[in-house]
């Protein structure tokens, strides 16, 4: 139990994350997702899509790994242009914030070698190794953070019971420590190897769309 | 809310002085309810200071780029001085609880189109309780107007109460709206004490000259310490 993953994970982290939705903001107007059932399945392929990839890059990033080799590593599993964007501004957001809270040369260095940000993924996994946190208090963050985010755009865009969602997130739970823990495992493999071939490449064609779509919307409530 | 020191509350020193040694851009929130004007008026001072100052515009619609575009149109002043910030349903967490989107497009600004004098950041349109987070902005502009009803100064709310300035726009509807500007004076300043409120009409033709005359105040005590 760590008191700093608590903080590093929590929702109200000013690290820019509330102005996203996660792709669920096109999943909501194409109709796709307009009751808490509907969100519940969009978060479980959220979570085992992007959300396995990201941990395995941050738990990746907070085991040691190369943060360079990261960095490219997560451009090869974001096919999408937009959502590339959107994670290196998420990331310069989140190492501001990061930078603050647990000042470390390590989280130094990488602002200045991608002053338009990083992946938000490596940046996490950084900052948790930056807050002496272990490699799977990151996968765990990065999991959570893969569904706690989208969870609250819907909350607002359909106006769900909070009640419901809520409990939508607490019904994944076991299931998001299992994509940590299997993250976590291809991270240590990762970092033994020096290799990021072991890190999870799971991708979610239908996230890559939206967000492209998304991208090209004159109005929109979020960002992503 | 007052901002004349180069310390915050608690002493600790604040940023003010870019890498480069300058100091950097002063700069202005701009909040309140939709449709009071906040748009108007950054408009207004763009043109009113454009040709003295160095400029540059940070706006946070609420769902679409609208505020920008406007700016745009009107071409207060060119694109590459104006950013637009998306803020997800929430305006006023973009401006007070996390600050890092409307930060990140300031430093932008001023490294693309820098040195600047002055940023003008127009939050969303917002209830009575919005307000800049002062690690964003150096002072803000509380704007409401006479035609949301005389008894907003009186509600009061921390934009009314602790605003660096509170602008009272769009006088000249008072008697179509039977507003009693008398009595929306009064409240103020019961409200706000020693703090300055400012009645104006942005469609007089030089509407915003004392909000401007305001700005240059400000700038001119930012630049002397």
């Amino acid at each position: 139990m760590s008191g700093a993953l608590l903080l590093l994970a929590d929702g109200r982290f000013p690290a820019g994350g509330h102005a996203h939705s996660g792709g669920a903001e096109a999943a909501v107007k194409a109709g796709l997702v307009h009751d808490a059932d509907g969100l519940a399945a969009f978060l479980t392929g959220r979570l085992h899509t992007t959300g396995l990839t990201a941990a395995g890059l941050a738990a990746a990033a907070a085991g040691g790994f190369d943060p360079a080799g990261l960095d490219e590593a997560a451009d090869a599993r974001t096919p999408s242009p937009a959502l590339r964007a959107t994670s290196r501004r998420l990331g310069r957001q989140l190492l501001r914030a990061a930078r603050v809270c647990w000042p470390d040369p390590v989280l130094d260095g990488l602002a200045a070698a991608y002053p338009g940000g990083a992946h938000q993924s490596v940046v996490l996994g950084l900052a948790a190794r930056a807050a002496a946190l272990a490699p799977a208090d990151a996968a765990l963050a990065a999991a959570h953070e893969s569904v706690n985010g989208p969870a609250t755009a819907c909350t607002r865009l359909l106006g769900l019971d909070p009640y419901q969602v809520v409990a939508v997130l607490a019904r994944l739970a076991p299931e998001l420590d299992l994509v940590a823990e299997a993250a976590t495992r291809a991270a240590a493999e990762a970092v033994r190897r020096q290799d990021a071939q072991p890190l999870p490449a799971a991708s979610a064609p239908l996230l890559d769309l939206f967000a492209e779509r998304h991208n090209a919307w004159k109005v929109r409530l979020f960002a992503s | 809310m007052h901002r004349d020191h180069p310390t915050d509350e608690f002493g600790t020193p604040r940023v003010t002085v870019l890498s480069s040694g300058r100091r950097r851009a002063l700069r202005i929130g701009l909040g309140g309810p939709v449709g009071s004007g906040k748009t108007a008026t950054v408009a207004a001072l763009c043109r009113a200071l454009r040709a003295e100052l160095s400029l540059a515009v940070v706006t946070n619609d609420i769902y679409t780029t609208e505020d920008a575009e406007f700016l745009l149109r009107h071409a207060v002043l060119p694109p590459e001085r104006i950013t637009a910030v998306e803020t997800g349903c929430c305006p006023h967490t973009a401006i007070r609880d996390d600050i890092s989107a409307n930060l990140e497009a300031v430093e932008d600004l001023e490294a693309a189109v820098g040195p600047l004098d002055l940023v003008l950041l127009e939050s969303g349109g917002d209830n009575l309780t919005a307000t800049f987070s002062r690690g964003l902005v150096d002072a803000q502009i509380f704007v409401i107007d006479v035609a949301g009803g005389d008894k907003i100064p009186r509600k009061g709310g921390p934009g009314v109460s602790g605003s660096d300035l509170l602008v009272i726009n769009k006088t000249d509807l008072a008697p179509l709206v039977g507003a009693d500007l008398a009595v929306m004076a009064r409240d103020a300043k019961a409200q706000r004490g020693e703090l300055p409120t400012l009645f104006c009409s942005l469609v007089d033709p030089d509407g915003v000259a004392p909000i401007a005359g305001w700005v240059r105040e400000r700038l001119a005590r930012w630049r002397a310490h």
